[in-house]
C-alpha cells in the first residue's frame, strides 16, 4: 500500500541524506580551490561529474601536482562502480527515455544505497529520486559555497587543508573496511602507492595502486563477500548492513 | 586550457560510465567478477589517495603534519564522527601542529 509522499520512508530517509551529504559539498569546494582548480572548474565538476569519490580523486592528483591526464584517469576508474549501480537501478527503476539520462546523472552511492534500502517498489523509486535530485541540488550550492570560501582565505596550508584533504580520502575509504579482506587489499594498494612514490611522477602512484587493486579483484574474486567495496560513503540506513538488505545480490 | 579540457573528459567519461550500466545486458555486470573489480578498485584507488596526500611532496616521501591529520580524522571516524566533522578534524590537526613548528 503506496503512502503519501509526507509519509514515504523511502523519501524521508532520501531527504535526510540529501541533507548529510549535500553539507559536504562545502568541503569538497573548498579543497578544489585549495588544490588549484578556479571557481568555475570546481562549479563544473559538481555539476557533471557528480561523483563525491571521483570529484575528490580529481582535485588529490591536482593538488599532489599530478597531471590532469592522471587526474582524469584516477577519477575515471573511481567512476566505475557506478556502472554496477545503474545496472542495481535499471533492474529496480526501469527509467525510460530521458529519465535514463536523468537517472544515469544522479546514480552515486546514496542513491543506490536509499534505493535498495528499501523494499516497496515505490518506495525504492521515491528513495531514489529524493536521495539522487536532493543531493544533486544540495553538493552543487555547497560546493560553490566551499569554493568562493576557499577562495578568500588565502595560504591553504596554513589552515590546514591538505591535511582536510587527507582526512576526506580516509573518511569516503573507512565505510568500506568492513572486512578483513578490504582492508588488506587497502593495505596492499597503500605500500603500492609508497614504493612507487620515488619512482614515477606525481599521481602515477595512484594509477600503479589501481592496477594492484584491479589484479587483487580479478584474481581473488572468490573470496569476501559480495558487493565489497561498494559501501555508500554515508550510509542512509545506520545500524543496519546496507549491503545485506537490498534485492541486489 | 589543458586542466579545462580533462575536466570535459573526465566529466563525459564519468556521465557514460553510470549509462553503461543502464544500458548493457543486465548478466554482463551481475558478473561476480566484474562487481568484485569494481569494489577492489574503490578500496585500492581511496586507499592511494589517502596515502598519497599523507605522505608525498612530488616524488619525495615526506611526513610532515598531515600524518597528524590522518591521525586525527581516524580517530574522528573510530568515535563514528559525521564525514564533515572529520574533514574538520584533520584540517585542525594539520593547522595546529604548524602552529606548535612542525613542518
Amino acid at each position: 500500500m503506496p503512502t503519501t509522499l509526507r509519509d514515504s520512508p523511502g523519501a524521508r530517509v532520501g531527504l535526510s541524506i540529501a541533507v548529510a551529504t549535500g553539507l559536504y559539498g562545502i568541503s569538497f569546494g573548498a579543497l578544489s580551490v585549495a588544490s588549484g582548480l578556479d571557481v568555475w572548474q570546481t562549479a563544473v565538476l559538481s555539476l557533471l561529474l557528480f561523483s563525491g569519490g571521483s570529484q575528490f580523486a580529481f582535485i588529490g592528483v591536482i593538488g599532489g601536482g599530478g597531471s590532469p591526464v592522471a587526474a582524469a584517469s584516477a577519477a575515471a576508474l573511481l567512476g566505475i562502480r557506478n556502472a554496477v549501480y545503474g545496472m542495481q537501478l535499471n533492474a529496480l527503476l526501469h527509467p525510460r527515455g530521458w529519465l535514463r539520462l536523468a537517472s544515469a546523472q544522479v546514480t552515486i552511492d546514496e542513491s543506490l544505497a536509499t534505493s535498495t534500502g528499501q523494499s516497496d517498489p515505490v518506495e525504492q523509486k521515491r528513495g531514489f529520486w529524493v536521495a539522487g535530485l536532493g543531493i544533486f541540488v544540495l553538493w552543487n550550492a555547497f560546493t560553490l559555497v566551499g569554493a568562493l570560501a576557499g577562495d578568500a582565505l588565502g595560504d591553504p596550508k596554513q589552515w590546514g587543508l591538505d591535511g582536510a584533504a587527507v582526512a576526506a580520502f580516509l573518511g569516503l575509504l573507512w565505510p568500506r573496511l568492513r572486512s578483513r579482506e578490504a582492508g588488506a587489499t587497502a593495505a596492499v594498494c597503500a605500500l603500492a602507492t609508497v614504493l612507487a612514490v620515488p619512482f614515477v611522477p606525481p599521481g602515477v602512484p595512484i594509477l600503479v595502486a589501481a592496477a594492484v587493486a584491479g589484479a587483487i579483484g580479478w584474481f581473488g574474486y572468490r573470496q569476501g563477500p559480495e558487493g565489497e567495496g561498494l559501501e555508500p560513503d554515508v550510509d542512509p540506513y545506520p545500524g543496519t548492513d546496507s549491503t545485506d538488505g537490498g534485492p541486489h545480490s | 586550457m589543458t586542466l579545462w579540457f580533462w575536466i570535459i573528459v573526465a566529466c563525459v567519461v564519468a556521465f557514460l560510465t553510470k549509462l553503461l550500466g543502464y544500458l548493457v545486458p543486465r548478466k554482463w555486470l551481475t558478473n561476480a567478477r566484474v562487481a568484485r573489480v569494481a569494489g577492489t578498485l574503490t578500496i585500492g584507488l581511496l586507499a592511494a589517495l589517502t596515502v598519497a596526500n599523507t605522505a608525498s611532496t612530488g616524488q619525495h616521501l615526506v611526513l610532515d603534519s598531515r600524518l597528524g591529520a590522518l591521525v586525527a580524522a581516524a580517530i574522528a571516524l573510530w568515535l563514528r564522527a559525521p564525514f564533515l566533522l572529520v574533514v574538520v578534524a584533520g584540517a585542525a590537526a594539520a593547522a595546529g601542529l604548524r602552529l606548535l613548528g612542525l613542518p
